[in-house]
């Protein structure tokens, strides 16, 4: 008498075939388990995971929504290139979402201080001010870490509070539309051409920040394949004893991703800001930073693999949308929905890691 | 396909971006967004009560679709292009924050009616806002609370520091300290519309600075919920839903938003083509201002009296905001008899006199 157990057995090294796969098994099972959920829910699980994942690419409206995917892709995957970094090198700035508003407030109030001048130098500066803002706040976590050794985790996020505080004060304050009549909000900068971040071509989604992602996926590929400081990351996160004996300093890194993650979370807001949010208001952020580490580790902290997460994501929120007006989905559902894609993604995990093997058991 | 290709030319072709997209059904189809869940029991749920009622009230002649917990900002204006596209030929934005991107989107689809509520911007012909006299029904909570507190303390819990919130401060204090002098008002910014852990915390701060009566301008049932744990010593009110389940205390009375005969209205309009824009504020007179019913916990001689200025603001007899009242720096700002123009109160910056504290800069 036996049985046969499944036996977890850690691989040598992480399986280069597991680790492309799994992010294609975790879509699959979503598809599955999500099906399974909407069907419970009473609608036609093929008509509802089609509404998500088909019509925004190829329906009748794709060609707004194909623009749209750009629209919400861009700051997230501009926001996880920084935060893939830091991850490497084993160095976690979870706060991006408050990098990403400082960035924003920064970036706003400059175009907002030269209102209603018109010069070609308004935005370039306000982008500059946009990635110091975000720079700036990732330096506090950055600094206390390695002045003081605190935990970058809890003081990055605790920051984000900090950073929604802010926010509320610039909106009710500091920067707020003083033709609003008293209600929150800076002035919106569609209404100012020189401040603002339109379509770059109309109907294409595609604005600066696109662009900025774009742009920051190929630095971050070429930094991680080709140069130095790319090496140093990936070996502090592997084996950080060995990094230092290479001669890295674990503090110039900390400073440097940190640095990097936060002024690009920083453009993210300041994009943002400028075009598709158009003002500073007090619901201004909706997640980006923090969705941004689910985009990031989605894409294997790969530069190639966040630019198709991210795509990914955005197709997510686009068809979760049509999927809650034109079928009656409750926003719940489609959370539920978007959490299996990151829960069936570390499950699946275990298989890059570790390998299952049958056992056979002799009964005792 | 056709039609597609169609939309495709007409938005590259002559820059206007949308062209009618709604244009040529059978059913009217009415759109509604809300700013949180349908299940918060407060503003949102009420707006989907009116939704309810126009599809009770047309039946197979009208569609209506809604999404809730859409962020304010530019998601917004993805999901109301999106609406606009899948055929809605009138959509209702149920939330302040929705004013830019109702306005922007309402531009690019010219066939379509946009109704925002609570806000102040009308840039395209097919836009309207509606709002609801909130302020009649905060008076008579004033009065109550004046009546009922033991400690001389009041609170509010403000949601934004915007005019809507502020003038229902206003309206709350003024009737409470005149029937009770002495009384004191909090006010705690909660900066939200619906997040009960927040509101419940603002609540629990009040009950231990000794306030006893607690009105919320937010949307859960959490100040009410931190009341009941009181043992009847704290009261407060239903925000924008009865909340009955409160009944008979914590909650003593309600404002109800009653938005159906305004959507049933507006979509009927649609129906026979006589939609025009138009800046609407009704109150308690109309019936989109509700108040709940008063509860046993409330004696029957304050009940009375709440009740006769529910009957005099109706009737047109009597205005909250009736001179002599002073700002809170000490300025007149009506003289005696005067009552408050609509202009003042929409653009509503200030706490009147007697009030403690700073509205959020």
């Amino acid at each position: 008498m036996g049985w046969i157990v499944l036996k977890l057995e850690k691989r040598p090294s992480p399986s280069v075939f597991w680790s492309r796969a799994t992010p294609v098994l975790a879509v699959a099972l979503t598809m599955v388990a999500g099906g399974l959920m909407f069907a419970i829910l009473g609608k036609n699980p093929f008509e509802a995971i089609r509404t998500i994942f088909w019509d925004p690419l190829f329906g009748e409206f794709a060609w707004y929504l194909r623009g749209q995917l750009l629209v919400k892709a861009g700051p997230l995957v501009l926001i996880a290139i920084g935060l893939s970094l830091g991850f490497r090198a084993g160095i976690w700035n979870i706060g991006a979402e408050g990098q990403y508003i400082m960035g924003a407030i920064c970036g706003a109030a400059v175009g907002l201080a030269a209102y209603p001048t018109e010069s070609r130098l308004i935005f370039p500066a306000m982008v500059i001010a946009g990635a110091l803002g975000g720079w700036a706040w990732a330096m506090i976590p950055a600094i206390l870490k390695t002045r003081f050794n605190t935990n970058e985790i809890l003081v990055s996020l605790m920051l984000v509070y900090v950073a929604q505080t802010v926010l509320a004060m610039a909106s009710t304050g500091f920067l707020r539309n003083p033709e609003g009549a008293g209600f929150p909000g800076s002035r919106n900068f569609s209404g100012y051409p020189a401040a603002a971040n339109p379509e770059l071509i109309a109907g294409s989604g595609l604005h600066w920040g696109g662009v900025a992602a774009l742009a920051a996926v190929v630095a971050a590929y070429v930094l991680l394949q080709r140069h130095i400081l790319g090496f140093q990351i990936k070996l502090s996160g592997q084996a950080p004893r060995a990094a230092r004996f290479a001669g890295v300093s674990p503090q110039k890194l900390t400073v440097l991703c940190m640095g990097i993650a936060g002024a690009l979370a920083g453009l993210a807001g300041l994009f943002e800001v400028t075009g598709p949010a158009g003002q500073i208001s007090i619901d201004f952020n909706v997640g980006y930073g923090f969705t941004a580490i689910i985009v990031a580790f989605l894409g294997r902290l790969n530069p190639v693999g966040i630019l198709l997460a991210g795509l990914l994501m955005a197709l997510t929120y686009i068809g979760g949308e049509m999927a809650a007006t034109n079928l009656g989905l409750p926003s719940a559902a489609i959370q539920a929905f978007q959490g299996m894609l990151l829960f069936f993604l570390l499950a699946c995990d275990l298989l890059t890691n570790y390998r299952v093997r049958p056992v056979f058991k002799e009964a005792r | 396909m056709k039609r597609r290709h169609l939309l495709a030319t007409a938005a590259l072709g002559l820059g206007l971006a949308f062209g009618g997209a709604a244009a040529a059904q059978d059913k009217t189809k009415a759109c509604f967004v809300y700013v949180g869940p349908i299940g918060d029991l407060g503003w949102s749920y009420q707006h989907h009560q009116g939704l309810l009622a126009v599809q009770e009230a047309y039946g197979d002649k009208v569609e209506t679709a809604y999404q809730e917990s859409v962020p304010e900002g530019a998601d917004a204006e993805r999901v109301l292009t999106q609406m606009a596209l899948s055929g809605c030929d009138i959509i209702f934005t149920t939330s302040f924050g929705y004013m830019d991107a109702t306005n922007a989107v309402a531009k690019k689809f010219p066939n379509v009616k946009f109704e925002h509520a609570t806000g102040f911007k009308r840039e395209a012909p097919n836009v309207s806002i509606y709002n609801a006299r909130f302020y009649e029904g905060r008076a008579i909570q004033g009065h109550i609370a004046g009546k009922m507190t033991k400690t001389n303390k009041i609170g509010y819990i403000g949601s934004f520091p915007i005019p809507e919130v502020i003038m229902g401060i206003n309206a709350y204090y003024l009737h409470a300290k005149k029937v009770n002098p002495a009384v004191e008002l909090t006010v705690v910014w909660a900066m939200t519309w619906f997040d009960p852990a927040k509101e419940a915390d603002a609540a629990k701060a009040m009950i231990e600075q000794g306030v006893d009566v607690i009105a919320s301008h937010t949307d859960s049932t959490a100040p009410l919920a931190e009341a009941a744990k009181t043992g009847g010593k704290v009261i407060g009110f239903g925000q924008a839903s009865d909340m009955a389940e409160y009944k008979p205390s914590p909650r003593v009375t309600s404002i109800i938003d009653n938005w159906a005969p305004y959507y049933v209205k507006r979509v009927g309009q649609v129906m026979d083509g006589t939609w025009e824009s138009i800046d609407s504020w009704e109150g308690i007179a109309s019936g989109e201002v509700e108040l709940g019913e008063i509860t046993d916990a409330v004696p029957a001689d304050v009940k009375a009296e709440a009740e006769a200025m529910r009957d005099a603001i109706a009737a047109g007899t009597y205005h909250p905001f009736t001179g002599p009242i002073n700002k809170q720096d000490g300025s007149v700002w009506l003289a005696e008899g005067a009552t408050a123009p609509d202009g003042d109160l929409l653009g509503m910056g200030f706490y009147v006199e007697g009030i403690t504290g700073d509205i959020p800069k």
